[in-house]
């Protein structure tokens, strides 16, 4: 395995989803991961030879400042982008993105702000109730094209870098204790973004290595082929931005509004298409026109790539989070303190955490087989919404019309969980669990009114003062981790009884329900023709004679 | 009237007739299996399988049809009313009687009425729903819309389903026939030799000797 992956993945291993509030020594000095392999570059400018970037930085918004003196519209790019907005108007009609919804894991960002918003694409948004505009946070170029390998962002700091001295205890955004980040050097580094400079936010998202998304995880820094054939560098070596293209400083490929089929494929030659659907570099009939080939293209009117290509998730030895229950949260030891159990065994022998006393129990699970559904790429929340307490609440709902023009058959992660709700107006309910400092975080004092109470206050939202536990259930589209195509799923997945798709509608699959009305009436036929078959035979033996036609 | 040993099966009707009757059997044991009545063979080479037969049974079929018209043959496959309900009549109660059946094989029409019929009604019946159902699943891709495919689908494939079974029943009562008159191997053996014993007119046979006396056994004794 290689040396990074293994340095980082054990950095994330040894803090990840460890909850924040408790406090680990770490009496060796943290030492930064190194520099990743540098990409051949045809750009025209060297940084190392801008002399605005060789003076010392005492902060990132200064490093900002040195960029935009020569990119002088990529400031105002990015924070028209949603990695900086953290807001998406959905085509729902529905105000979408970080700092607006509701989500199965750590809940909501509102009031929780520097820790959540450390992963913010920009410095110092530390009060939700403002946009990162108003609230003065200036991008962050660093953090996606460092290419030094040693920048970073504290956990807790609001998208700051750790700077020298470090506090002891300090973690980065991807667990790992902090090191001093050498700006000029990160500066004079910059370049396209590679694996780790997404997947630091990105692969951690939930609070540890491949909670949230469980198709991105620390595994994919550097995949063997069979983990992800796209990103391996023994494969393509893409980087994420080989699919998910840019034009102006936003990105294709959004899980809140996802081109869940794509007519178009690769489009006109030479043309460009900001898409990241597979189909832009595959085409519609991806197949080969071999009498395989030709009868996989019938399936993708109605699958999308990645039912049949990613069989499972969370492969490559790094689990997700499959279960969040909060109601249980607030447990503490025999000693009046804080507990964590640790019953999952990952496959690489990591215990990860079942229990913890700030956050609850949780399941976890490696090689998950998707949950499936009919997707045309919207995406509702429920944030806001009345819910029905009485049935697991759809944190967000997947869209799609069974047989749909616009839908396919699409591979989810399905997160379950139990979540707190206002009782009275039947909404799901913020909660403030992260403050170290305040009498109301969760994770500080364990006290759930108080919390919820300010988490309603920071999200401004109306809250009756009495809450409890619902049960939740959350979707996530599974595309990452594309297997090599010999790994794609088997006909007889699918093609069987009680196979993967059973119950699925508006899809016409062979093999699955031999006793179907017509097979019933074939099988009827031929038990009649036996049965008469048998009937004639009989009344000849009894008749005692064989028959004398000339039969031809 | 002369009872004489003639080629009534050329050499291209007998490759048709076996070739069809292995890509059949072929056909319906992966058939059945991708419906899921077995599972002797793997879904996707079952698939490949299934596709090759039919290509390979489409190409002899291509054939046949081409040969039944340009030499005519096609007349032996037109049903007929006369006799029919005599044949029957011998198969549902005179056969259990020992009777002897009311047909005999003349020169220009080798198959008894009651199967005729029933190769009659294969052949522009069922033959054409299994083909045209098959076709047209095999060739999905090319004219699935954007709605309602799944429904056309549906229906295509439960009218390939209910022809296979009404060919499964078929070559059931198709084989077992074969054992009544004179036997299973008797009967079977002119589909692979070509000769069978038929009656012919003078005329015919006189025909048959002057001009094409291959196709004729020479007189036993």
């Amino acid at each position: 395995m290689n040396r990074v992956f293994a340095t980082i993945l054990s950095l994330g291993l040894i803090a990840g989803g460890a909850g924040f509030a408790i406090a680990e020594s770490n009496p060796a000095t943290p030492v930064p991961p190194p520099a990743p392999a540098r990409s051949i570059s045809s750009a025209t400018a060297d940084h190392t030879k801008f002399d605005i970037l060789k003076k010392p930085f005492a902060s990132g918004p200064e490093v900002t400042e040195a960029c935009v003196s020569c990119h002088t519209e990529a400031d105002d790019q990015i924070m028209h982008s949603i990695h900086f907005e953290w807001k998406y108007a959905s085509d729902s009609g529905q105000m979408l993105g970080k700092s607006q919804v509701i989500n199965a894991f750590c809940g909501n960002v509102a009031g929780n702000e520097p820790r959540c918003t450390s992963c913010h694409a920009g410095y110092g948004w530390d009060d939700m109730s403002k946009t990162a505009e108003q609230a003065g946070a200036v991008p962050d170029c660093l953090v996606c094209h460092d290419r030094s390998g040693q920048y970073t962002k504290t956990a807790t700091g609001a998208g700051h870098p750790p700077l020298a001295p470090v506090k002891p205890g300090t973690k980065t955004i991807t667990g790992a204790a902090a090191w001093p980040v050498d700006l000029s050097k990160a500066a004079q580094s910059v370049g396209m973004p590679g694996r780790d400079n997404c997947g630091n936010c990105h692969f951690y998202g939930g609070g540890g290595d491949n909670v949230k998304h469980g198709d991105l995880s620390s595994a994919l820094y550097a995949p063997p082929k069979e983990v992800d054939v796209h990103m391996s560098p023994d494969g393509l070596n893409f980087t994420c931005s080989t699919c998910h293209v840019e034009d102006k400083h936003n990105w294709a490929g959004s899980r809140y509004d996802t081109v869940a089929k794509d007519m178009v494929g690769r489009g006109k030659p030479g043309a460009i298409r900001t898409a990241a659907t597979c189909e832009s570099c595959h085409d519609t009939n991806p197949h080969p026109l071999n009498i395989k080939g030709v009868k996989l293209n019938d399936h993708t009117d109605k699958l999308a790539c990645q039912t049949c290509h990613i069989p499972e998730f969370a492969r490559g030895g790094v689990a997700t989070k499959t279960y969040w229950d909060w109601s249980t949260a607030g447990r503490m030891g025999a000693d009046g303190k804080p507990m964590h159990e640790a019953n999952y065994v990952q496959s690489d022998g990591k215990e990860l955490h079942t229990y913890l006393s700030t956050k609850g129990d949780f399941k976890w699970g490696e090689d998950v087989v998707p949950h499936y559904a009919w997707f045309n790429g919207h995406v509702e929340y429920a944030t806001g919404e009345e819910i029905d307490p009485t049935a697991p609440v759809e944190v967000n709902r997947v869209n799609g019309t069974p047989g749909g023009v616009d839908s396919r058959i699409w591979p989810f992660k399905r997160m379950e969980g139990r979540q707190a709700y206002d009782t009275d107006s039947n909404k799901l309910a913020y909660s403030h669990v992260w403050g170290p400092t305040t009498d109301t975080a969760f994770w500080t004092n364990f006290d759930w009114p108080k919390a919820i109470e300010a988490g309603m206050k920071a999200a401004g939202q109306p809250y009756s003062g009495n809450f409890d536990f619902v049960e939740t259930e959350m979707y996530w589209p599974i595309t990452h981790m594309v297997a090599p195509a010999s790994d794609a799923l088997d006909c007889a997945a699918c093609h069987a009884q009680d196979g993967r798709l059973d119950g699925m509608a508006a899809v016409y699959m062979p093999g699955t329900n031999p006793r179907s009305p017509a097979g019933l009436l074939g099988l009827a036929l031929v038990v009649l023709t036996l049965l008469g078959v048998g009937l004639h035979i009989a009344l000849r033996i009894i008749g005692g004679r064989k028959g004398g036609t000339d039969h031809g | 009237m002369a009872r004489r040993v003639v080629k009534v099966y050329p050499r291209f009707e007998r490759l048709w007739h076996w070739t069809q009757m292995v890509m059949i059997m072929v056909l319906m044991f992966t058939g059945f299996g991708l419906n899921g009545l077995h599972s002797l063979l793997p879904f996707g080479p079952a698939v490949m399988l299934h596709t090759i037969a039919a290509l390979v049974l489409l190409a002899i079929w291509i054939f046949a049809t081409f040969w039944l018209f340009t030499t005519g043959t096609w007349r032996q496959f037109v049903p007929q009313l006369e006799g029919l309900f005599k044949m029957a009549r011998f198969y549902a109660y005179g056969v259990f009687r020992g009777e002897e059946p009311p047909y005999r094989k003349v020169f220009w029409r080798k198959h008894n009425p009651l199967q005729a019929l029933t190769y009659f009604g294969l052949k522009v019946v069922v033959f054409p729903a299994i083909w045209g159902s098959g076709l047209l699943y095999l060739t999905y891709n090319f004219w699935a819309a954007d709605e309602g495919s799944t429904f056309a689908l549906y229906v295509v494939a439960n009218i390939h389903l209910l022809a296979a079974y009404v060919i499964a029943a078929f070559v059931i009562t198709h084989v077992y026939l074969l054992t009544i008159g004179h036997g299973f191997r008797s009967h079977v053996r002119p589909m692979v030799t070509g000769y069978d014993c038929i009656d012919l007119t003078p005329e015919q046979e006189a025909y048959l000797e002057t001009n094409e006396p291959g196709r004729l056994m020479p007189k036993e004794g």
